[in-house]
């Protein structure tokens, strides 16, 4: 696994964030440092808050309070909720990068593979057909799927296809960070094992940053450098993945590692 | 009272409303401007945006001329020339030229426009975003934040499934390098006659209540891509009655085994060539051989 260069400034710094639906719902007090390179897992139960503070980390949702500041690639830093909406629509459809559970809520399914591809491509300003095209086939070709199906409907593609294209529609533009929520999900095992030795190729290849949402300890090992577990809307324990997948300290974390069945 | 309706049919209160709108369009060129609109003693899809807006504007020295597919004696065009000369007493018209507002459904006139001349389009929907976007919430805010990437999205399909931009109608253009705006069902034929033009163009959708406008010498531009650029339609016919090459053919089937011939879509301009040509016979040349 390549390791991140910590000497450079953290791509985003996320600074004591809240956004409670209700007494411990939600997140709160959440704070945590992001490097370029870097792949943070979060890790809990559901109903732990997980996917509430991934939306505030993509702009999808305000926070009741707290900042959240990315180090954008003009040399910006930009306070995400200050910036005003359009300026961080922008930033949501070129610098990041939105994977869904469902791949069907990420992509566009009545039009083809390559458009979907080629969507953020027009989306920040391409307008060459032939262009986008052959960029929208390389890319097929990196998430693994033959680009003879570039004209073909994501309908008619399998769900660990279809969670492949997704993929690929988002780091056409080379987005900077990356956010991805249970991107496994609903996966058979064996089409799990290739989706995430894919993403670590792609992760490491592209020098992307990441926050991984999982409650899949498995998938946490195998792609993420650190480790954040949530309960009850509170992180209550953060360090190495490997610190806390073989030394857990907290009483939580101990039960969630301990619950993993082994074959 | 004398007369059963009040001048050209809405009352004043609902004219003045609709006219502050159509300000409020101007000034913001292809914006589209919600408003109050009537109920009309037409179905929805006939125009009733359209009139509403004709009516609004219609003075008592207007002359007014109505098209449905750039004929002047389609159904449409009548039963709403018909419904102005009943409700306004104005003076209609079919000669182009001749009239200061012109009501229209699917063309805009062959002869160029003037200064002096308003053309009011009838709108079925008006959001080019609409067929890609469902919510409006987030439609508004896509052209309020000029997100207007998807526009691509569906030219990029045509090319990829048919190897050329098959749009063909209500082809989606750009109005003063900001608002992404449907100009009605006009064939994309009629797209260039939008730029820069001297006439003031005036849009109205009756059942989803929006205003829009292009106040005249306001760039529009269709949208394409840069290997593949934006065309107009074009025959290898001529018109059967006029012989004219430049206008926009309707293609009719005469008879039951298919037969089929050519004609101008706009039925004044036709009229005009056909006199021009019998004024001035055309002239064989003969081969030496």
């Amino acid at each position: 696994m390549k390791l991140p260069v910590l000497n450079e400034q953290p791509i985003l710094k996320v600074k004591d964030v809240n956004k409670l639906y209700g007494i411990n719902r939600g997140c709160q007090a959440i704070g945590f440092d992001l490097y370029p390179g870097e792949v943070l897992g979060i890790v809990g139960e559901s109903g732990s808050g997980k996917s509430t503070l991934l939306k505030c980390l993509s702009g999808e949702c305000q926070p009741d309070s707290g900042d959240i500041i990315f180090n954008a690639l003009s040399g910006e830093v930009l306070n995400l909720y200050e910036i005003g909406e359009a300026k961080r629509r922008l930033l949501m459809r070129s610098e990041f990068g939105i994977v869904k559970q469902n791949p069907r809520d990420g992509l566009r399914l009545s039009v083809s593979a390559g458009a979907n591809i080629g969507e953020r491509l027009m989306a920040v300003g391409e307008r060459h057909y032939g262009g986008i095209r052959s960029t929208a086939s390389s890319w097929l070709q990196q998430v693994e799927i033959d680009a003879e199906r570039i004209d073909d409907f994501p309908q008619s593609f399998s769900g660990g296809m279809q969670q492949r294209l997704q993929i690929a529609r988002v780091l056409v533009t080379k987005p900077r960070l990356v956010m991805m929520d249970e991107p496994t999900g609903g996966l058979d095992v064996s089409v799990q094992a290739r989706l995430l030795d894919m993403i670590r190729t792609l992760v490491a290849n592209l020098n992307l940053s990441v926050v991984i949402v999982t409650h899949d300890l498995a998938v946490a090992r195998l792609l993420c450098h650190r480790l954040m577990v949530m309960q009850k809307s509170r992180v209550i324990e953060s360090g190495l993945t490997d610190q806390i997948l073989d030394d857990p300290q907290h009483p939580y974390t101990q039960l969630l590692v301990s619950s993993v069945l082994t074959p | 009272m004398d007369e059963p309706y009040n001048f050209a049919y809405l009352d004043e209160q609902t004219k003045r409303s609709i006219r502050r709108g159509l300000l409020k369009a101007v000034a913001i060129p292809g914006y589209q401007v919600p408003f109050a609109g009537r109920e009309m003693p037409m179905p929805y899809g006939w125009g009733t945006g359209g009139v509403q807006v004709t009516a609004s504007i219609l003075g008592k020295d207007d002359t007014l001329k109505v098209i449905d597919q750039g004929a002047d004696d389609t159904t449409n065009a009548v039963s709403i020339r018909q419904f102005f000369e009943k409700t306004a007493k104005i003076k209609t018209t079919t000669k182009t030229d001749k009239a200061t507002i012109i009501q229209t459904r699917h063309r805009i006139p062959e002869q160029s426009l003037t200064r002096d001349q308003i053309v009011v389009f009838q709108v079925p929907v008006p959001d080019p975003l609409r067929f890609i976007e469902a919510s409006e919430t987030e439609s508004r805010k896509m052209h309020a934040l000029e997100e207007y990437g998807v526009m691509h999205v569906k030219l990029y399909e045509d090319i990829s499934h048919l190897g050329h931009i098959a749009t063909t109608y209500a082809y989606p253009a750009m109005v003063n390098d900001r608002y992404v705006m449907d100009p009605s069902p006009i064939p994309k034929f009629d797209n260039p006659k939008m730029n820069m033009s001297e006439a003031l163009f005036l849009f109205g959708a009756g059942r989803e209540k929006r205003l829009y406008a292009i106040p005249p010498y306001t760039s529009v531009n269709s949208l394409d891509f840069d290997d593949h650029p934006f065309e107009i339609q074009q025959w290898d016919d001529v018109c059967e009655i006029c012989a004219s090459a430049e206008s926009f053919l309707d293609e009719v089937i005469i008879d039951d085994e298919g037969t089929r011939m050519f004609v101008c879509s706009d039925s004044y301009f036709c009229e005009q060539q056909k006199i021009k040509n019998e004024q001035c016979q055309p002239i064989v040349l003969v081969s030496e051989s």
